[in-house]
């Protein structure tokens, strides 16, 4: 028998196992039953003190504990909780031994301020607070184990230990884009026919009082602090900002010969896969919308599939007044018509956006309206957008058929990433 | 499967502590000029970026003041590239032109850490005290500086990279990556033609300060890298080191003259622990790259941080038909950069039918009379990761 190949001649992508971990709960049935019921992960921020902050709420994920914390070691146990659960869904490999390469999306990595405080402690009160004085404490090994937590590498290096990947471990970073890249280097990677299998995670733990101050300075964040679970309101009139939140994502990929071959359960295909860069500003996206049409278009293309053929679109819909618009104007330019009848989601309403995380939950959570035949809800709409006219599924889940779930992801730095998710091969 | 497309490098863009260009450094090299500062980070050792005119690669201002150093670097290093391939300014190739960096993350702003630390050991506790610190101090859009995919945002504005924007992190093994999977990605036809590359700041004691943490700095006096057995450690360098990839068939397309071939890349992750994985994964990494005729060169990118490089210099010892270079010497640690340098100087020696000459009081490095055909590059991370690529002479 031919090998199972995609009309283009290339080994067909399926999905064999999956992990999912956000401020709603660890698993992919704790996060199906609440996203679908409508429920909202975001709360009052409890980690650390929020005085003289605009935003004081996030999607954080306050059940996995980490101390002393740090944003790297929650992102580890995050991808951890979430990879555990694909490779066991999967059942490829055997324990410590995955039989393909490792792709991470993981957000930049730096010294943080606990520890970066825990230097400055070990100066003196009376010391000059200079960084010729903190380099003078930094080593002789006292510290030894902040060089292994905050290379950028790092995460990478323990997954790769702790799963059995095999090969160089790579780590990226597309911003908001990068769960969607993590998920398109596995694919290609099969393709190409240098593996089977693939592991793609994507894991962010980024909820600390710079990184909220970083996006806060930049007027990304929505102040709708109270209360906190109608913070995210996606296309919504009065959306204000996206709200950070913390999650991770994992998928394990398979080519549908090797799948089959083990006898693997197969949740759904990754029939294509597009990006396109945007050379207009560091964090606005061209105004014309040229990268993000031509970014759905390269999509469709690379699945084979016109803009009929997709009956949801997961969006990015984080709620920032700018992101809603331009994704609108990208979607309805390529679907025409077709764009005021098709569903748009965004779960980023509920679990807020998990930043470098973000493609590759929301690509698990269109497999699984995909599984399920069941569309998750775009929460707090109350004052639709005139100037966005999209079936946003308001607030409610919805039943329906759903064979071809197109999910979005943009990001800063002009990233531009969209995948093609179908029950069956295309 | 149809066969692997052929791979030209034909754009090195280097813009590094010996100077801009691809003349600047080959001079340097062979005329064993080394740019160290030994003074200005004492006891730490830095190799500081020649400055430039950099209006000539970023010509607008405002696009140089949303930028700190090591963007500046990528960016000017990045046009570099494009200008040497032939494709500067050509929308119709930039807009379908895929990119790969290898970054680590921006500056931090060395006043604003430092006043919080002091206020706080001066007894300011106060719930929200660093919240109201980070929020008044931080310069809004520092953060766009810091951010590691933002080296690539910047290139794709400044010079119109649009294909695809993917940035890989990871120290040493990223600079591999970006090189082994744009590879991958145009000899199996998924690409045309690829930028990649990754920029480094050497001149940063935030950056110290993390490698401090592991004893990994070199300090008090320069030495080349085959000679600090006794004082291990790198010295960070700063340079921007950028290629232009792409398959034969395009370049014949568009008439583009190459340097190299990229024959392959190859990359590990070794378990360290188990004393001699480096040499052995060396050695396995060796093995892969295709048919070695002998004869060759190594350029490495050998820290000098150990036990890495005592490894290396083992598994170098079982090749010793090989003619060693260690970029590192001239250049110092790049991190990220130091693979995509390595394989840049590796097209520019074939390219220019010589190896520049040793600069090791030890021994290793020995000459090399006649014109290289293959140069393998290697890549031993400081801490983790193990790569090499093979460029070869196109006959």
């Amino acid at each position: 028998m031919a090998a199972p190949r995609d009309k283009f001649g290339r080994p067909i992508v399926v999905v064999t196992g999956m992990g999912v971990v956000t401020s709603l709960g660890a698993g992919k049935a704790d996060n199906w039953k609440k996203l679908t019921a409508g429920e909202s992960g975001i709360r009052t921020i409890t980690r650390f003190a929020t005085d003289g902050l605009k935003t004081t709420m996030a999607g954080t994920v306050d059940f996995v504990p980490v101390e002393p914390f740090s944003s790297t070691d929650l992102s580890e146990r995050l991808a951890d909780i979430a990879t555990e659960e694909a490779i066991a869904e999967a059942g490829i490999g055997s324990k410590g031994d995955f039989p393909g390469p490792l792709f991470l999306a993981v957000a930049p990595v730096e010294v943080e301020w606990p520890q970066r405080m825990e230097l400055g402690r070990a100066l003196g009160g009376d010391a000059q607070f200079d960084y010729d004085a903190l380099l003078r404490v930094s080593g002789g090994g006292r510290f030894a184990q902040y060089h292994r937590r905050f290379m950028f590498g790092s995460v990478a290096d323990h997954l790769a230990e702790t799963f059995g990947t095999k090969g160089s471990p790579i780590s990226l970073s597309t911003a908001c884009a990068s769960g969607a890249s993590a998920i398109q280097l596995g694919v290609e990677a099969i393709r190409r026919g240098e593996a089977d299998a693939a592991l793609c995670v994507a894991t962010d733990g980024s909820v600390n009082p710079e990184a909220l101050v970083r996006f806060s300075l930049l007027s990304a964040l929505s102040t709708h602090n109270d209360p906190p679970q109608g913070a995210v309101r996606p296309f919504a009139k009065n959306r204000d900002g996206f709200v950070m939140a913390e999650g991770a994502g994992a998928l394990v990929l398979e080519s549908l010969e090797a799948a089959t071959a083990r006898g693997a359960k197969i949740l759904g295909i990754v029939a294509g896969c597009g990006e396109l860069a945007d050379s207009f500003h560091r964090t606005r996206s061209s105004p014309d919308g040229k990268p993000i049409i031509g970014c759905v278009r390269n999509a469709l293309s690379d699945a084979g599939l016109v803009p009929e053929q997709i009956d949801y679109i997961n969006a990015h819909g984080t709620g920032t007044p700018e992101n809603d618009k331009m994704e609108y104007l990208g979607i309805s330019t390529v679907f025409g018509e077709h764009a005021s009848q098709i569903p748009v989601s965004s779960n980023k309403s509920m679990v807020g956006h998990t930043l470098s995380a973000a493609g590759a939950v929301e690509a698990i959570f269109s497999l699984l309206t995909l599984e399920h035949q069941r569309i998750p809800p775009t929460i707090n709409y109350d004052v639709p957008d005139p100037a966005i006219p999209f079936d946003v599924v308001p607030n409610k889940a919805r039943d329906a058929r759903v064979t071809a779930v197109m999910s979005n992801s943009f990001g800063f730095g002009g990233q531009n990433a969209v995948l093609i998710l179908t029950r069956e091969p295309v | 499967m149809s066969e692997p497309a052929e791979v030209w490098i034909t754009g090195i863009g280097l813009a590094t502590s010996l100077g801009e260009g691809l003349d600047a450094n080959w001079d340097a090299l062979n005329q064993r000029r080394i740019n160290v500062d030994e003074k200005t980070f004492a006891p730490y050792i830095v190799h500081p970026w020649a400055q430039v005119n950099l209006d000539a690669q970023i010509p607008k201002k405002g696009d140089q003041r949303q930028m700190e150093a090591w963007q500046r670097i990528g960016t000017y290093a990045a046009g570099l590239a494009l200008d040497s391939a032939g494709v500067k300014g050509n929308k119709e190739i930039l807009g379908r032109m895929d990119m790969i960096v290898a970054a680590g993350g921006g500056e931090r702003d060395l006043a604003v850490d430092c006043n919080i630390l002091s206020l706080e050991a001066k007894g300011n506790s106060a719930p929200g005290f660093l919240n109201e610190r980070l929020m008044n101090d931080l310069r809004p859009t520092l953060f766009l500086a810091q951010l590691s995919n933002l080296l690539a945002g910047n290139i794709a504005i400044v010079h119109g990279v649009t294909g695809s924007s993917r940035t890989f992190m990871g120290e040493e093994a990223a600079g591999v990556d970006a090189a082994r999977i744009a590879l991958a990605r145009i000899a199996a036809g998924q690409s045309d033609i690829a930028l990649i590359g990754g920029s480094h700041n050497g001149e940063r004691k935030d950056l110290l300060v993390l490698y401090e943490f592991g004893d990994f700095n070199l300090k008090g006096k320069y030495a080349p890298v085959w000679a600090r057995q006794a004082h291990a450690g790198f010295a960070l360098g700063s340079a921007g080191a950028f290629l232009v990839i792409e398959s034969k068939a395009h370049a014949q397309a568009r008439g583009a003259k190459p340097y190299a071939r990229l024959t392959n890349v190859v990359a590990d992750l070794a378990r360290r622990e188990r004393p001699g994985a480096v040499t052995a994964t060396l050695e396995r990494l060796w093995s892969k790259l295709g048919k070695l005729e002998g004869k060759g060169a190594i350029i490495t990118g050998a820290t000098g941080a150990e036990p890495a490089t005592s490894e290396e210099r083992t598994f170098l010892g079982e090749h010793r038909d090989f003619a060693v270079r260690a970029s590192g010497t001239m250049f110092g640690h790049t991190v990220e950069t130091q693979f995509p340098l390595g394989i840049g100087l590796a097209a520019l020696s074939i390219s220019r039918g010589a190896l520049f000459p040793p600069n090791d009081p030890t021994g290793l490095e020995v000459e090399m009379s006649t014109p290289p055909s293959q140069i393998v590059v290697v890549g031993a991370g400081h801490w983790r990761g193990e790569g090499m690529a093979l460029v070869e002479a196109i006959k």
